[in-house]
């Protein structure tokens, strides 16, 4: 893992972190983390806590469990539920909650549900079952879709019939626009998506400086490269400048990766609308197979709902998911939605902003208190003693 | 800083305190059917320990918390320590060990970390229809082997055959007993403000080496488990320093669930210090690829340890000087702030909390 370390090595680290608080004195910038896997590294690595109060980091709809409506994890129960079929799924999607349990549930009651690492696991299950049909749930951006799409065609190529996919992936773009579209919305620059960018490329975040006077620096997911994006964020900022930056460039090319993309355009076509979780939907967002792959499209060869289901009305992910209130904001954070018992899908995956912060948020704030000046705050503990101080 | 801000702090404090106490409090068994989830050892399992299992026996003698029940004797002062667990992993054999000898390991070192001194040990097994002789061979003189090595024999033993298809080729049941060392008084009650945590080794093994063995991950390692016993390594510990107060066996839910079981149960905070954690470069590669926490991964040969500041260098040099023990270090401090919580501290000067697993990324590890 040396490869790694070094962009966790601390003094490098402390040295941008001094940095950002020499660009952002006496200012005040929100920079929206695009990708779900940013928002983990953040909280993972306790991020925040390096960063002056004038910079705020805005978590943004990268993180694919979360996006996901709930309507289309009911489509994925009746899949499931079909008799003698295995369903296979990446693990988090099996806590996302339907309008009627979640897969964990439909595998106690009888479901044939499996975890996988990687969609080319549930084409073996299809190759070491011939009599059974298996579908894999395909959910995440641009970056796990070319996956989907090597799998499938190679199912084509060794003529399985059994293997199908209940395709959800979907595309960034969109997403991003959906937010700088959205009223009241009060972005000054963006992290662009390092995993997603490998596939894409640099071309598509063109519009957002363009368009929006907004700079995007798509970043690595390590310390250092995300405070080195930060710098790069703010010293567009500074100098009244937008642009596309790539910090990533080790691993990021900026025409992407073209044999990826090739796969995707074979295989797959944009659904001409799909829902996204809290955002609704937008337009010409996400994949579907294309009809000459309807073989192994599981929305075509099984019966699904397809309804539209509301979130419950408790949820605010949509909020969350557009940066307009905080994980903490959320009438259920923390009390009825929990990462046990989430209500919300950002409450289930570690890249969601509500687990993220759940999890490893609550002590920066504890800082963030200090910082602020204010004298430590009383919160009452696990048995009620109200002198339990927290500094 | 604006009046806004801190109202917003404040808010905010507000929040993650009514969450804090939604954590903390009693846990609530809302399924209406097992998951895997109730045995991953994790938040679930405690549900169902604590909100079905230990209400309907209401045994005196059971806390739930504890690796081993202390039972008191009739005769004399003396008190016996007893355990049992069931052994499901899959594969049966793994690089580093097997079902069997998983089962005396376990079974020993949970009478270890209680502080006690293991006499005897029952082995039960559940065969399925169509098991080949062999792989039973193979495990049972695995079970041999291991027990001898540890000087602790098998007193007796049960063996059920179920047909085909209702088990998965075979679980083993062990049991132990121990007699209780009359100078130590091991609680995570004893903990205080102060003390100093140490881990035996290297973290994550155990259930990294069983997760690279199944098929379904495709990636070459050399990482083997750990599976180890104990009893040797914790009885020296007590020897130098009698006034340790508590140990645990981070198995199901790793180093991350055993601390903040003791945090929850003390009331005290506990601070790690990432930058201090034995963990192999392979295992941090391992779970980067995989985006699991070392912390929650099980291990079968590690002891943890929270012993009184002024004793801590003893007991780590006690630990290093034992083979189990050589790659010891302290990991971490108990403190007054964050009670029930444990935080983390970052190799780069953040901070964050480190909670108990939830769900399972890794089901039938042991």
């Amino acid at each position: 893992m040396r490869y790694v370390d070094e962009f966790r090595e601390p003094e490098s680290v402390r040295r941008l972190a001094t940095e950002i608080e020499r660009l952002a004195e006496g200012r005040r910038y929100k920079v929206m983390e695009v990708c779900g896997g940013h928002t983990h590294a953040i909280y993972k690595h306790g991020i925040q806590d390096l960063l002056p109060s004038g910079v705020e980091l805005v978590h943004g709809p990268g993180c694919p469990v979360c996006v996901i409506p709930m309507g289309r994890i009911d489509d994925a129960m009746a899949i499931a539920r079909t008799p003698s079929l295995i369903f296979t799924t990446f693990g988090d999607m099996m806590r996302v909650p339907s309008s009627n349990g979640t897969l964990i549930d439909a595998k106690a009651d009888g479901a044939d549900v499996r975890f996988v690492y990687s969609p080319l696991d549930a084409l073996k299950l299809a190759r070491d079952n011939p009599d059974r049909e298996v579908v894999f749930f395909a959910v995440g951006f641009e970056t796990t879709a070319p996956s989907t799409a090597a799998t499938v065609l190679r199912a084509r190529d060794e003529g399985l019939r059994n293997f199908s996919i209940f395709n959800n992936h979907v595309t960034i773009i969109p997403a991003i626009k959906a937010i700088l579209d959205s009223p009241g919305m009060q972005l000054d620059g963006f992290i662009g998506p390092g995993h997603v960018s490998t596939i894409i490329g640099l071309g598509p975040f063109d519009f957002i400086p363009a368009r929006y006077g907004k700079p995007v620096v798509v970043a690595g997911f390590e310390p250092a490269d995300i405070l080195q994006s930060i710098v790069m964020i703010l010293r567009q900022l500074n100098d009244g400048s937008a642009a596309v930056e790539n910090q990533y460039a080790r691993v990021v090319r900026a025409g992407g990766n073209p044999k990826a993309l090739e796969l995707l355009a074979t295989t797959m076509e944009l659904r001409p609308y799909f829902e996204w979780r809290g955002l609704g939907f937008i337009s010409q967002s996400a994949l579907r197979l294309r009809p000459e792959f309807s073989n192994f499209d599981a929305e075509v060869r099984f019966a699904v709902p397809g309804l539209r289901v509301t979130d419950p009305k408790a949820c605010q992910c949509g909020e969350v998911l557009k940066g307009v209130i905080k994980p903490w904001q959320c009438r259920v954070f923390g009390t009825a939605c929990t990462p046990e018992v989430p209500i919300g899908s950002c409450m289930v995956s570690p890249e969601g902003a509500c687990a993220a912060y759940y999890n490893y948020g609550r002590y920066s704030l504890m800082r963030e208190q200090e910082r602020a000046g204010g004298a430590s705050v009383v919160m009452p503990g696990a048995g009620g003693t109200p002198d339990e101080v927290l500094v | 800083m604006t009046a806004r801000l801190e109202h917003s702090l404040a808010a905010q404090m507000e929040r993650m305190s009514r969450a804090s106490t939604a954590r903390s409090s009693r846990a609530v068994l809302r399924d209406s059917h097992i998951t895997l989830s109730h045995g991953a050892g994790g938040k679930a399992s405690q549900a169902l320990l604590e909100a079905l299992i230990l209400p309907s026996l209401c045994s005196p003698l059971l806390d739930g918390v504890a690796d081993a029940g202390i039972v008191p004797l009739s005769s004399g002062t003396s008190r016996m320590a007893f355990t049992t667990d069931s052994y499901v992993v899959s594969p049966l054999f793994f690089p580093g060990g097997d079902i069997g000898k998983l089962a005396v390991h376990g079974t020993i070192n949970d009478l270890a970390v209680s502080g006690a001194r293991p006499i005897a040990l029952s082995v039960a097994l559940i065969l399925e229809e169509g098991l080949d002789v062999d792989t039973l061979r193979r495990v049972m003189v695995s079970i041999g082997e291991a027990a001898n090595a540890a000087g602790v024999p098998v007193a007796t033993g049960d063996t059920k055959v179920v047909p085909r298809g209702k088990a998965d080729r075979m679980f083993v049941n062990a049991s132990g007993i121990g007699e209780l060392r009359g100078d130590v008084a091991l609680s995570p009650a004893n903990v205080r403000p102060g003390d100093v945590v140490l881990v035996s080794g290297w973290i994550g093994d155990h259930g990294m080496a069983v997760m690279l063995a199944r098929e379904a991950l495709e990636l070459e390692s050399e990482i083997a488990s750990d599976s180890a016993a104990l009893h040797g390594l914790a009885a020296a510990l007590l020897d130098a320093v009698p006034r340790t107060r508590v140990m645990k066996d981070p198995t199901r839910g790793g180093v991350a669930t055993s601390l903040n079981e003791v945090a929850r149960c003390a009331g005290v905070g506990i601070a790690i210090s990432e930058s201090r954690l034995p963990i192999r470069p392979e295992i941090h590669g391992a779970c980067e690829i995989l985006g699991i926490d070392p912390l929650h991964i099980a291990n079968e040969g590690k002891l943890l340890a929270i012993v009184p500041p002024e004793n801590a260098e003893r007991a780590l040099s006690t630990l290093r000087d034992h083979p189990l023990g050589s790659a010891a270090a302290i990991i971490g401090e108990v403190r007054t702030e964050h009670p029930g919580m444990v935080i983390l501290q970052t190799a780069i000067g953040g901070a964050r909390v480190l909670d108990m697993l939830v769900g399972d990324p890794l089901p039938r590890i042991c």
